[in-house]
């Protein structure tokens, strides 16, 4: 993956629009975090092949980055966003590495399923 | 001393759970001649390391980590090993029962002499904490004098206040490369801690050698048990 470049992750944004996609979309501590620092409040979510279709999506903000998705009824959000790849699958990649590299947040759109 | 045993099952619910404290224990049955089975439920899908700098993405991990595991297991010198297909962080949304049944199975199967697993509620990870509560309800089952002996690992923070210290500790100091090579296949989750390790052993700290030449295991106690 590399550093969001916002024109071209826009490009590549706009060209799912209006088509029926599958999304993953994750924010996470990790799983240790309360167990490394007691008293921290550990929250976190995720979806997985879930399709949808957007009318609009952006990217908005200096990096990191926030992505907007307009649903017909409905939004999907991501703060945090710094690395993106078109993967060889076609499938729209982005993810929110900290500091260490390491994952807090995840958005994937694919016009295939993603593995289980 | 390490007992000889007929046959290891071993079960973690993510490939690199059995390098921290459990590497040095498989090498050592292997070099004794013990078969060992190790059953890891998932491919550690969701977890947050990448790489430094990140060569893996969400969506390439499991591949990366699946490679990374059978190397593991390489270094141990371990042969049957069973993936068995599930996704990270799910395992306690899974019907119990069929949890339960899935290591009955394999304990039905490779006919252990002892299983080696978490400890169920001071294993940190709610995934360790499931597959700690499917082996230790499928142990029950067995007859109180055909029961495989069970080892445990804890190391939630309140461990030792709720179990004492561990009854059961090997020596593993004949195995430390094994174990550092099994740890470095981990490459993707281990690269950061690896290089902080070897450091500290470079230093000769006490603490980190102790950790490399002893495993410590709780045997699961059925007259104390979790539910």
């Amino acid at each position: 993956m590399k550093k969001v470049r916002p024109d071209h992750l826009q490009e590549l944004i706009t060209s799912f629009a209006n088509k029926d996609v599958y999304i993953h979309l994750e924010t996470t501590n990790g799983s240790y975090a309360t167990h490394l620092n007691e008293g921290f409040f550990n929250a976190g979510a995720f979806i997985r092949n879930i399709v949808v279709k957007y009318e609009l999506g952006k990217v908005a903000g200096d990096s990191p980055h926030r992505i907007g998705l307009k649903l017909p009824s409905g939004w999907i959000y991501a703060q945090g966003i710094t690395h993106y790849k078109l993967d060889e699958h076609g499938r729209l990649l982005m993810a929110g590495l900290d500091s260490d590299g390491k994952l807090a947040v995840a958005l994937e759109i694919s016009e295939t399923p993603f593995t289980y | 001393m390490i007992k000889k045993e007929r046959h290891v099952l071993v079960v973690f619910p993510h490939p690199d759970d059995e390098a921290f404290g459990v590497s040095g224990t498989i090498a050592s049955y292997r070099e004794m001649g013990v078969p060992v089975t190790y059953a890891c439920l998932t491919l550690g899908e969701m977890g947050r390391n990448l790489g430094n700098p990140p060569f893996a993405n969400r969506e390439t991990l499991p591949q990366i980590r699946k490679e990374e595991l059978q190397k593991a297991c390489e270094a141990m010198g371990l042969e049957d090993l069973r993936m068995m297909g599930f996704r990270d962080k799910t395992i306690e949304f899974e019907d119990d029962e069929k949890m339960v049944q899935l290591i009955t199975d394999l304990i039905d199967e490779t006919n252990p002499s002892l299983v080696i697993t978490f400890y169920p509620g001071l294993a940190v990870h709610p995934d360790h904490d499931a597959t700690a509560r499917a082996v230790v309800r499928a142990v029950r089952r067995i007859p109180e004098t055909e029961r495989p002996a069970l080892y445990t690992l804890a190391f939630a923070n309140n461990t030792v206040e709720v179990l004492g210290q561990p009854d059961i500790i090997h020596d593993v100091s004949a195995m430390a490369d094994k174990k550092l090579a099994t740890l470095k296949a981990h490459a993707s989750q281990t690269v950061w801690m690896m290089r902080e390790t070897e450091k500290k052993l470079a230093a000769q700290d006490p603490e980190t050698l102790k950790w490399l030449n002893n495993e410590r295991f709780y045997s699961y106690q059925w007259s104390n048990d979790f539910e």
